[in-house]
């Protein structure tokens, strides 16, 4: 087992609500008491419906989240972080360490910058390079690296299309190179053609030069043919965490069965799997008690409403938040 | 019994740029109480095609000559839909005999009104009931797609409803004028997996219950295989390949088929690798001569698909596709 590039512990991420029916002072606890060791060199996935945490998780190990309780740590090479209390001059070296590529392509982009001047702009900011010169030829690598045609440094970004813009953005993020690399959803506005593309072009910088991804995605099959490791979130809280292959062949948390069985099949035989997930996620500013999944639970029973489960490590290296995974495991 | 039948349509938009052609040649049938998926990525003309069965598509659109979409809902007589030049004429098609879903529920209702307000609104328009049987009859609608509690919910703001539960509510409004044909453009994209299984069970047992004919606009083959009973492959406003679901997904046809087929991870083997189908697709102001296709295909023959526009040819009796590779050599 490699050593773990990120490691989160009990972290918390929690919202004030200010003067509400819920009374003064309640809040909105977004994460809680999530932990998570994300190996040097995996590709690590994050799963979960929309409102389970999985932006504001990989916000807070970037420290664009306020850490309310818990700890995170960095560990690459050369420095070892704190993250919840960087500041100052550690907290912009690690800005270069751990980069985020966003969701839309689109909205990233300056419209009035050239493509050269977008993705040399970290470094600029950053101070990494000591001229014009330099800068350029860092450009340049990474622009060669993310397969971009160095002929259109020049353009603007309206000139590409919806990949050529997801290229600018990975090399921009690229550019001062990190270590780790939050995707956010990088491939969910994208094309299947063009989403195929993206997906190999990050496996393949990844070999290349050595990174470590966290890859948040909405779309089961995506990560299923990318990651190494996956977690499972629900309602600010990993459920269950798994080697991929282990995860989909062998899912042991309810909620990572449900989510799999809706994911429609590309045979129109395909037997309709009985496990429907039946309302939606409860709100977060007023989590369930006991186990947060009970209420949508089709296997839960009278101690999931009071008692929540513990995280039990598994074998196949996995673990799993659920009192009864054992016993409702199908056969 | 067709219900639909579109001949040749081709849709044209004038832009400052000059003509871009949107849709170009398209034929398809759908009967009743069927099911049809319209595939294709961005820019392939699905959601214009759609927008034409109503003539939504703005003032700047232009249907070409031949063109023709009649619409022939049960016990009613055909509705030459691009022949229709008034707006007043247009009620007949507009929220009567076809009713349409979009993509985003959260813009298609109203803020400021409640989702009750609008349902009755609606129903008001199209159909002679009173207000209150109107009210009656949105209440039950609401309770039929699976809301619960729904005398309340009919006096709330869309803004109190769950993502899952917009959709609802636009299915149930949308289903309340009886609509021969129902449009549901990319109705399960902004959804989660979980809800949208919820939505599309839902959409399939409305169906059975209420045979209208639906056309299913979505860039989501899986959708397509769990919903579908006929699809119909779009790429840079051209029909490449029709047929039955299970034909089209199990024997693809077209390369641009296989292609869109290849590019998609699937769970049945975790290793197979993502094959992207290559280049992007053109601008609509550089189409493509000949095949559309033919700048990203790799089986394309020099001479031949870059300067010929293939026809539709058989592949089975149910199964169509364009391509040269298919046609018999002369």
């Amino acid at each position: 087992m490699t050593a773990p590039l990120v490691q989160v512990r009990a972290l918390g991420v929690h919202y004030p609500l200010g003067r509400t029916v819920l009374g003064r002072g309640a809040v909105l606890k977004a994460l809680d008491n999530v932990s998570l060791d994300i190996p040097k060199g995996s590709f690590f996935g994050l799963v979960g419906e929309s409102g389970s945490g999985k932006t504001t998780l990989g916000r807070a190990i970037l420290k664009a989240a306020p850490i309310s309780t818990g700890e995170i740590r960095f560990d690459d090479e050369e420095v070892s972080h704190d993250v919840a209390r960087l500041r100052g001059r550690a907290l912009k070296d690690y800005r270069k360490r751990a980069q985020l590529i966003f969701q839309d392509p689109y909205a990233a982009l300056s419209p009035r910058m050239t493509v050269r001047d977008i993705i040399a702009e970290p470094l600029e900011v950053m101070g990494l390079t000591s001229s014009r010169m330099e800068t350029d030829a860092r450009v340049r690598d990474i622009a060669r690296k993310c397969r971009l045609n160095l002929e259109h440094l020049r353009r603007y970004p309206h000139a590409f299309s919806g990949g050529q813009r997801q290229r600018i953005s990975i090399a921009r993020a690229l550019v001062s190179t990190p270590s780790f690399v939050v995707a956010d959803e990088s491939v969910a506005a994208l094309d299947v053609s063009i989403q195929a593309d993206i997906l190999n072009l990050l496996k393949s910088l990844q070999r290349d030069l050595d990174l470590t991804f966290l890859f948040i995605s909405h779309d089961l099959s995506v990560v299923a043919h990318t990651c190494d490791q996956v977690a499972v979130m629900y309602l600010g809280q990993i459920v269950e965490q798994a080697p991929v292959a282990d995860l989909f062949a062998r899912p042991r948390h309810p909620y990572t069965r449900a989510l799999l069985s809706a994911i429609p099949s590309l045979d129109p035989d395909a037997a309709r799997t009985a496990q429907r997930l039946t309302g939606d996620i409860p709100s977060p500013a007023d989590p369930p008690s006991g186990c947060r999944f009970h209420t949508r639970c089709p296997v839960a029973r009278d101690r999931c409403k009071t008692e929540e489960p513990k995280m039990e490590d598994v074998s196949g290296g996995g673990t799993v938040a659920c009192h009864f995974w054992k016993e409702t495991l199908p056969a | 019994m067709t219900l639909l039948s579109v001949r040749d349509l081709t849709v044209q938009f004038q832009t400052d740029e000059g003509v871009v052609t949107a849709v170009d040649g398209v034929s398809f049938d759908l009967a009743a109480g069927e099911i049809l998926g319209l595939v294709g990525e961005s820019g392939s003309g699905k959601s214009v095609t759609a927008k034409s069965l109503m003539q939504l598509n703005g003032g700047n659109a232009i249907y070409g000559g031949p063109g023709k979409i009649t619409l022939s809902p049960r016990g009613q007589d055909p509705v030459d839909v691009l022949g229709l030049r008034r707006e007043r004429h247009m009620g007949v098609i507009r929220g009567g005999a076809i009713s349409m879903i979009f993509q985003e529920p959260m813009a298609s209702f109203a803020p400021a009104l409640t989702v009750g307000q609008q349902m009755v609104e609606q129903l008001r328009i199209h159909t002679d009931l009173s207000r209150r049987a109107a009210r009656d009859l949105s209440v039950e609608m609401l309770t039929r797609v699976g809301i619960s509690d729904a005398v309340k919910r009919f006096d709330q703001y869309v803004f109190e409803f769950s993502g899952g539960m917009r959709q609802r509510a636009m299915i149930a409004m949308a289903l309340s004028t009886k609509p021969a044909l129902l449009i549901a453009d990319e109705p399960t994209t902004a959804l989660d997996v979980t809800i949208q299984a919820q939505v599309i069970d839902l959409m399939k047992n409305l169906v059975a219950e209420f045979g209208m004919g639906i056309l299913f606009i979505t860039h989501d083959l899986g959708v397509i295989a769990q919903t579908a009973d006929r699809v119909a492959v779009m790429y840079l406003g051209k029909l490449v390949e029709t047929g039955a679901v299970r034909d089209v997904l199990r024997h693809p046809a077209h390369p641009y088929t296989r292609g869109l087929l290849a590019a998609l991870p699937q769970l049945d083997d975790l290793t197979a690798p993502l094959i992207p189908i290559p280049g992007d697709i053109p601008g609509p102001l550089d189409r493509p001569a000949g095949c559309v296709f033919h700048t990203r295909c790799a089986q394309a023959v020099k001479g031949i698909c870059g300067m010929t526009v293939p026809s539709v040819t058989q592949v089975t009796a149910t199964h169509h596709a364009s391509c040269f590779a298919l046609e018999v050599p002369a």
